[in-house]
């Protein structure tokens, strides 16, 4: 479990970490947590690796109109203890499933989503919050991407090679609209078979205003199922109402389903609308 | 009249382990130590063509690089010889293992060259340069299929890959009983293959001594006498009294440390060759793929039962994988170890077993934690409790019906072993008070009338545990007697080393063994120190597996103390001027003083003293106080344990949940009581691994598809409810402390008690038996196929 030879070096800020990133070619490196069990397996090899985890100003949560910033740096156990009303509770909820305790307290935030492992919670979360990803490449420019589109594919995002995510940003829940993240475990790597997070917002008679669903887990990266919001959308949310809507996800997500050894393609395809119709019910029930 | 035993007196071995202050093979760093690291296959079953090392020798940094002929040959070092088997019965085929690969290669992992670099990193480089042009060849993984006419041959000189076939028992008189039963249930099922996992991967180093011609190795072992036999008489040639082994603080082994493994004979023939230190430590990566992995049967059972409930047969025949070479202990799993416990806690008055071992393209497969005995009460377990549902009658109270009686000990069983004492009615009574066992079937009944998935799993097993006479061993097929060595050495002050030739991987021995000599001698804990895991300082001794170390390891110091007594009684008598009849040793305070009058007593330092200025012996005894015994146990001690858990499925996923566990468990007499609950929570929870997540899992092209943390899962702290023990005592009538063996009960019970919970949870679907383990994808499949539409 040795990696191949690489050079190091800290950046203090984002303007150095993307100078110090197109200097040597290297890869961007926080909590360490998904590129170095891949160096040391030898799947991956980057000839540097520049450490962003001490940037200052990168880690943390910061409420701001109406919404919450969260820095790329802060960790999954920040999220998951995140107590401020309005916090997603759904991203809450997923941040507290990762992993373990060690895992949670040095993976990061943003480490997490420009990995784009397509079993991972968080692409799933913001994907259904419609989070805005925001990069940064030198001279100080900055660019925004939203979640579904900032996840392109099987471990590949929307982040060019020059940039540096260095915020999420959610809007906050409020009186009416809540979210909740369901999950089903692989036992032995804690990553979801099935994640589905679901956000409904209850109008004021008491049926479905709106709503966006999202899974990963399954699929080769987190995938938002209008074919689900449209049929639950304008209905009141029952028991029935939100298994029948999450019905509508075997066919939206369709072929697009991964199996492995612990879970097969047929399991997961009918755990899809499972996880899907309880994080409907889990999140209207927070709503309502 | 003790003050330690049976005290649940806190580990004294935590404070380093806690502190990260363990000594562990790893951590050694000797003065010019280089680096060993092993090119292996990436395929299950493939000729070796050639191996072009040149790039690799190249690299800066690069000591040597040698093929498995190198070490046949032996150049500067020693020809090495072929890894032994430890366990022959009659017939056996044993073909050769090199510790490198030589012509082919025949499991994913088998070594095909060994680096020594001068760090761990080059030498990690260096294994990528290695070109090695393999030819694939056909590949079985499958025992059965293995044994078939047109399987590939894993070992083709030896043209077959039957190893051996192991019966016992009266074939005729088993079929003539299921014959004339009112039922008979018959059952084909497997128990699969797992990978032992220990929280610290093997390693190894060794240091050669020109000067004196003497090995020193230092490998992660539970016996490290035994490794120094093997690479003495067999894969190194040094002479014994040249080779010493070390194992100090050992990170668990659950059985995949017994072993002697390629590398532990890789290492020392390198630090030879290049006249250096040398170091191999493994990755987890490499556990997966050289650790001797456990279970692995497919087997075929039936068993009979009358009206009333009673049991009148059993037949079993297995088909156990060997995995590509005949690993240390391998043939005694399936058959001694798994046959001979088939009687379980019953009366069966006749059973008969079969073993038929099969060599496959898959890791070789040893003892993992019960070894065979978890194998033998899950089948048994799981066949009563078929029976029970054909009859429709409680699995308890079939159970109760077939209960060996406590009169009728000593017990001897149709399947070769005489049980040495025991109480299951007694075990029986605890776990239904401790589990609440009607209010628990209430409970479910009402689940079950709301359409819940609720099920009771019960299981009550036996162990034969403490391995064993030396004449039954050796008769069975062990090279070796099985006896245990314990020595104490009193110095001047009073203080006292004792040397152990039990090895402690997590066991605990230095709090339990300190208890024993300390109760034995009447001194204190703190002053009694103890010694193993190093050929140079302990006595010969066997080492730690089979739950023997208490029963035999403890036994033997327990016979020194004794001759220790009688020594000291002879030296106060001598000065008290009184006759030895006249002394009395009093263990609670450590002092000998002549009956009726305590204030001639003396204490165990002065005597110690004594002893060492030697000017006032009795007539004729030697200075000096130490003595050494080796014990060899009259019998195997047997352990007996009835667990119950209660379990729910969610009927849309299939996923699992244990709601409550409950054992009770009987393994004599207690030293330790803290260290004993440890040991049976510690092998429940491996058991419930077995029977809910772990799984090594091959490809039909032999690659190991759960080879990573990330694809086999280990049981977690989250995955269990708060655990009840509680113990019944029945001592071993046949050795002086009375105990029996607790570090694999817990384990040998669990597997099959979850696995009643979960079939007893899914009868009411028709569904009488899944194989192991019982994952949520399976669980659910079965839900949807018995039609009752849990998963939409």
């Amino acid at each position: 479990m040795y990696p191949r030879p690489f050079d190091y070096v800290r950046a203090d800020s984002v303007e150095q970490a993307l100078d110090l990133r197109s200097e040597t070619g290297g890869r961007f490196i926080a909590g360490g947590h998904s590129l170095l069990p891949m160096m040391k397996i030898r799947m991956t090899a980057p000839n540097a690796l520049v450490d962003i985890g001490r940037i200052d100003g990168l880690k943390g949560i910061a409420a701001d109109n109406g919404g919450f910033t969260i820095g790329a740096l802060t960790t999954h156990s920040m999220v998951a203890a995140e107590g401020a009303e309005g916090f997603p509770a759904a991203l809450s909820e997923a941040a507290s499933m990762i992993g373990d305790p060690l895992v949670r307290n040095r993976g990061t935030v943003g480490g997490n989503v420009a990995h784009a492992d397509p079993a991972s919670d968080l692409p799933t979360v913001f994907s259904a919050l419609g989070a805005t990803m925001t990069a940064a490449s030198k001279g100080g420019a900055t660019r925004d991407i939203g979640a579904p589109e900032f996840f392109t594919g099987l471990f590949e995002s929307a982040l060019n090679s020059d940039e540096l995510l260095t915020t999420v940003k959610v809007d906050a829940e409020r009186a009416g609209r809540a979210s909740a993240y369901a999950k089903l475990f692989n036992p032995a790597s804690r990553y979801a078979v099935v994640g589905a997070c679901a956000v409904v917002e209850i109008g004021e008679d008491g049926s479905c205003a709106a709503c966006t669903v999202a899974v990963g887990g399954l699929t080769p990266k987190a995938t938002v199922l209008e074919s689900v919001a449209n049929a639950l959308t304008g209905n009141p949310v029952t028991e029935d109402s939100a298994e029948s809507a999450a019905r509508e996800s075997i066919d939206e997500v369709g072929d697009d389903i991964m199996g492995d050894v612990y879970a097969g393609v047929d399991y997961r395809r009918q755990m899809l609308p499972v996880f899907v119709a309880r994080a409907i019910n889990a999140a209207a029930s927070r709503a309502g | 009249m003790s003050r330690y035993m049976g005290t649940a007196v806190k580990r004294v071995e935590d404070p380093r382990f806690l502190q990260g202050q363990g000594k562990y093979v790893a951590n050694l760093s000797l003065p010019g130590m280089a680096y060993v690291a092993v090119k292996r296959s990436p395929l299950a079953h493939a000729k070796i063509l050639g191996i072009d090392s040149s790039e690799a020798e190249a690299l800066d940094g690069v000591i040597a690089v040698y093929t498995g002929q190198d070490l046949l040959d032996g150049g500067a070092s020693f020809a090495c010889g072929s890894l032994p088997c430890g366990f022959t019965p009659p017939d056996i085929v044993t073909p050769a293992h090199n510790p490198v690969a030589v012509d082919k290669v025949r499991h994913v992992g088998d070594a095909i060259a060994v680096v020594v670099a001068e760090s761990s990193y080059i030498a990690e480089d260096a294994l990528d340069l290695i070109d090695v042009d393999l030819d694939p060849l056909p590949v079985v993984v499958d025992a059965r299929a293995a044994l078939e006419d047109d399987a590939p041959l894993v070992h083709d000189d030896v043209g077959t890959n039957l190893s051996f076939h192991w019966p016992l028992g009266d074939e005729d008189a088993v079929n003539e009983a299921l014959s004339d039963s009112d039922h008979v249930v018959e059952l084909e099922f497997v128990n699969q293959r797992l990978i032992a996992n220990a929280m610290e991967p093997r390693a190894c180093a060794a240091e050669w001594d020109p000067s004196s011609e003497s090995m020193t190795v230092w490998t992660t072992s539970q016996n490290p006498h035994t490794i120094r036999l093997l690479l003495g008489a067999f894969t190194l040639g040094i002479p014994e009294h040249k080779l010493r082994v070390i194992s100090p603080d050992v990170g668990g082994g659950f059985g995949s440390k017994i072993f002697h493994y390629p590398e532990e004979v890789i290492v020392p023939w390198v630090a030879r060759a290049i006249g250096r230190p040398a170091k191999w430590v493994a990755s987890r990566t490499e556990s997966y793929v050289t650790d001797a992995q456990g279970r692995d049967h497919i087997t075929r059972a039936k068993i009979g039962v009358n009206d009333d409930g009673t049991i009148t047969g059993l037949h079993v025949t297995t088909w156990a994988n060997l995995g590509a070479y005949l690993s240390t202990f391998a043939p005694l799993i399936p058959t001694a170890l798994y046959i001979t416990l088939l009687s379980g806690v019953y009366k069966i008055p006749v059973i008969f077993g079969e073993s038929y071992g099969a060599f496959t393209n898959t890791v070789p497969v040893d003892a993992y934690r019960g070894a065979g005995r978890p194998e033998a009460s899950y089948l048994l377990e799981t066949m009563v409790d078929l029976a029970a549902r054909r009859l429709d009658m409680d699995p308890v109270e079939l159970r109760r019906k077939n209960l060996i009686p406590s009169d009728e000990f000593p017990y001897q069983t149709p399947v070769a072993l005489e049980y040495d004492s025991g109480n299951y009615q007694g075990l029986f009574d605890k776990i239904e008070e401790l589990s609440e066992y009607q209010s628990l079937r209430q409970e479910q009944e009402k689940a079950r009338a709301e359409g819940r998935l609720v099920g009771i799993g019960f299981s009550s097993c036996i162990e034969a545990s403490g391995p064993a006479p030396s004449a039954v061993a050796v008769g069975l097929g062990a090279a070796i007697g099985l006896f245990e060595s314990g020595s104490i050495r009193v110095h001047p002050t009073g203080k006292i080393s004792v040397f152990t030739g039990s090895h402690s991987h997590g066991q605990g021995h230095e709090t339990t063994f300190a208890q024993i000599v300390a109760d034995e001698l009447g001194v204190a804990m703190e002053d009694v120190e103890i010694v193993h895991g190093d050929t140079d300082r302990i006595p010969y001794g066997v080492g730690t597996y089979g739950s023997r170390s208490a029963a035999i390891g403890g036994s033997a110091l327990v016979k020194s103390a004794e001759k220790i007594r009688d020594k000291l009684k002879k030296i106060a008598a001598h000065m008290l001027e009184a006759s030895v009849e006249d002394m009395v040793y009093d263990q609670d305070e450590g002092t000998i003083s002549v009956s009726g009058s305590p204030e001639s007593a003396k204490t165990f330092a002065e005597l110690a003293f004594a002893v060492t200025t030697a000017d006032n012996l009795p007539e004729g005894m030697e200075p000096g106080l130490e003595e050494t015994s080796f014990y060899d146990p009259a019998n195997f001690t047997f352990p007996a344990s009835a667990h119950t858990a209660m379990v729910e499925i969610d009927s849309k996923t299939g996923e699992v949940e244990v709601q409550s566990y409950a054992a009770v468990d009987d393994v004599g007499n207690v030293i330790n009581p803290m260290i004993v609950e440890g040991q049976i929570l510690g092998g429940i929870v491996q058991g419930v691994g077995q029977a809910l997540w772990e799984h090594g899992i091959y490809g039909e092209d032999g690659q190991l598809l759960s080879g990573s943390m990330l694809s086999y899962a280990m049981p977690r702290a989250d995955g269990f409810p708060s655990i009840a023990i509680d113990r019944i005592e029945t001592p071993s009538p046949h050795n002086p402390l009375g105990v029996k063996g607790a570090g694999e009960m817990g384990t040998i019970a669990a597997t099959a008690t979850i696995s009643s919970a979960v079939l007893d949870a899914l009868a009411p679907l028709g569904v009488t038996h899944l194989n192991m383990p019982l994952t949520a994808e399976k669980i659910h499949n079965a839900i949807v196929a018995a039609g009752n539409g849990g998963g939409e």
